[in-house]
């Protein structure tokens, strides 16, 4: 995912700047302060990037000898540059597929470390005059993506909606036209709710949209643009993004049979309650309660091995802080934090690093 | 003797530098050569294995489909959807910055009077130093939805029911709105070397046609724009150049939708536009293709320029042949 974040990004500044000028006693700072020194590199997803930078900026006042350095490449070339050690982590809204384990393992001797940090969701946004309130399906949903629905007034749309009259009006899909974490979220859970779309378009960061009338816009704001300028189009963009700039978003029938609306809460209740595997690459699909159904993760990826031992100490006492102090920022920014039970298994992961030297 | 022998030892030191020189100026014609040389051919060997895997295929099928192995060719790349983007979208362009770019250079060159034309030039090239992404903006933000929207939907609604390539729906970022805002780009580059080329036009001539009772109109017809014929060619390949290769504003406006569409109020994608948004994300296959995609840019603009170099020296020996009789 790759979000023009700038809104909140001017936010952050602000309160960096407050924060500067008021005490640098902001959150509760652990230990001496200044004991580390260390450089560290990273490179990677740009859809966490200004949590990342906060998380850093904070950071800064706990351990000043410790200076981290993020770079917002893309998911795509922070993986290919922490598989080729020209960084100290990477950072990945996708988990590194068995392909890129294997070459990770070569490249450096030793596992490489999957730490989810925090969940973003994705909403589907909409245009049609007059529609206060929307509730899709997935199924419903995939067949509009498909192009197999392609009038608002369909039977299909009308059931989930029965108070409100659909206008009979051509549905205009409007996708990312980049390559994106946000289409990977959006493709994986759609190829989990229908055969048709699985075996058709398929999960993945660009893939074929089938639909006719289909419009593609570059990042969250493009697409934005397309569906605000486009009478009767529906598309998906970052959760954050829509709450930022009020777009009407639909609400999601979960696996329970619950409409659910997108929020930083529906989010983490969505991340609450799936099963995750022990290394933690994981989708979050299937979701039940009172979870959003369309949401993802992000990761930082680091090395069992290969740090000399001040760079691994400080990498470890960055994350650890990340994840232990760094959920109120992260709300702020209108990320959602891990919920507990999958913060202590991050954490546990954390502890590995450099753990085989 | 001694003079002389001096005069000759100068004389070879003259020679020397003479040599010297033309071996740097040699060096300099020659690196151009050279760095395009190395572009293609590293690019090329880069792309080869997404060539291979295709063949004509990059080029006549619009399945692009990008798979995301590090090591092999796993997805489908076909790139004829780009190319037609970036085609229809240079042509739209030029047919709408031609005829204006040679409009105004005949005004400011033949018509208006001096204080407005002044102005008037330096107007228009400063069109030439806007950033392309401000173009791309602007269009996005107010050109395309509050001024192009409703005139598409009008077209669309009386001349699309008949005519193929104008049918509706519309949808708001199409070839023609990126056609549209291309042609404001390139117009300034078309327009600057056309007025060069009129205000060059001799004297003597505009003196006879006058003289011959022709009036304003029938001298710019019959004296300026046959001698600027050449120029103006020469000017809309430069434009051409400058849309094949436009970037950033195609792809915020074109729609970014990765098919042929059937009509030009549809969206599609540019060859640099597929490049410029999808290669952050790109696995290292993907990235190979699109190295692919660079290269047939390359090579359909040194087609398209040759062609047009053929239009030129045909339509020059056309002229050639006129002013001879």
């Amino acid at each position: 995912m790759k979000p023009l974040r700038l809104i909140p990004l001017m936010i952050a500044l602000a309160l960096v700047a407050a924060a500067c000028g008021g005490s640098t006693t902001t959150t509760g700072s652990t230990g001496t302060t200044g004991s580390m020194q260390a450089d560290l590199l990273g490179a990677g997803a740009s859809f966490p990037a200004p949590i990342y930078q906060e998380w850093i900026g904070e950071y800064r006042g706990v351990e000043p000898g410790v200076e981290i350095n993020y770079q917002s490449i893309g998911s795509g070339g922070g993986v290919e540059q922490f598989i080729g050690q020209q960084t100290d982590f990477g950072a990945s809204d996708a988990f590194l597929k068995d392909d890129e384990i294997a070459d990770a393992q070569g490249a450096r001797g030793c596992d490489p470390i999957h730490i989810p940090t925090v969940f973003g969701a994705v909403a589907v946004a909409y245009n049609v005059e007059g529609l206060d309130s929307l509730t899709l399906s997935g199924p419903v949903l995939a067949d509009i993506m498909l192009g197999s629905i392609t009038k608002w007034n369909d039977s299909a749309i009308a059931e989930l909606n029965p108070d409100v009259t659909m206008p009979d009006e051509d549905i205009i899909v409007a996708h990312r036209s980049d390559g994106s974490g946000t289409t990977s979220i959006f493709t994986t859970y759609l190829s989990s709710v229908s055969d048709a779309w699985k075996n058709g378009p398929g999960a993945g960061k660009e893939v074929e949209w089938p639909a006719p009338n289909s419009v593609g816009g570059e990042k969250n704001d493009g697409v934005t643009a397309q569906i605000q300028q486009n009478p009767g189009a529906v598309g998906y963009i970052e959760l954050s993004y829509a709450m930022e700039n009020d777009i009407p978003v639909a609400k999601m029938v979960n696996d329970d049979g619950n409409a659910i609306e997108p929020t930083l809460e529906s989010t983490a209740a969505a991340a609450d309650g799936i099963t995750i595997p022990d290394d933690l690459r994981f989708n979050i699909l299937n979701v039940g309660g009172e979870g959003y159904p369309i949401a993802g993760a992000t990761w930082l990826l680091a090395w069992k091995c290969g740090y000399d031992q001040a760079k691994a100490d400080a990498l470890k006492a960055w994350i650890t802080w990340d994840l232990q102090n760094g959920d109120d920022l992260a709300r702020e920014l209108l990320y959602s934090p891990l919920p507990d039970s999958l913060q202590e298994k991050a954490l546990a992961k954390v502890d590995l690093i450099n753990s085989e030297g | 003797m001694a003079v002389a022998d001096s005069l000759s030892g100068r004389r070879r030191g003259r020679l020397r530098a003479d040599t010297t020189f033309r071996l740097i100026l040699g060096l300099a014609g020659a690196s151009v050569l050279l760095i395009l040389a190395a572009m293609l051919i590293s690019t090329t060997i880069q792309a080869w294995p997404v060539f291979r895997h295709e063949g004509w295929s990059f080029v006549t099928s619009s399945v692009w489909d990008p798979g995301t192995s590090r090591t092999e060719i796993t997805g489908q790349y076909g790139a004829l959807s780009f190319i037609v983007g970036t085609l229809v979208t240079s042509v739209i362009a030029l047919i709408i910055a031609v005829p204006l770019a040679v409009a105004v250079a005949l005004y400011i060159t033949q018509a208006a009077p001096k204080r407005v034309a002044g102005p008037l030039t330096y107007t228009i090239e400063m069109l030439a130093a806007v950033p392309s992404v401000v173009f791309g903006l602007w269009g996005l933000l107010f050109f395309v939805p509050s001024v192009l929207r409703p005139i598409m939907d009008f077209v669309a609604g009386t001349l699309g029911s008949f005519i193929p390539f104008l049918g509706g729906p519309v949808v708001t970022y199409n070839y023609f709105a990126a056609g549209v805002v291309l042609a404001f780009m390139v117009l300034p580059i078309i327009m600057a070397v056309t007025r060069e080329v009129m205000a060059n036009t001799p004297e003597p001539e505009i003196s006879a046609a006058y003289g011959l009772g022709a009036t304003r109109w029938e001298m710019m017809r019959h004296v300026v724009l046959p001698r600027a014929r050449p120029g103006i060619i020469g000017a809309t390949m430069l434009g051409l150049g400058r849309a094949l290769g436009e970037t950033i504003a195609v792809a915020m406006l074109i729609g970014g939708s990765q098919r042929i569409s059937d009509s030009i109020f549809r969206g599609g994608q540019s060859m640099a536009g597929i490049i410029a948004v999808t290669f952050q994300e790109a696995a290292p296959e993907n990235v190979k293709a699109l190295i692919g995609v660079g290269v047939l840019l390359f090579v359909i603009t040194v087609i398209v320029n040759m062609a047009a170099r053929l239009v030129v020296w045909m339509t020059g020996g056309h002229l050639a042949k006129e002013q001879n009789l």
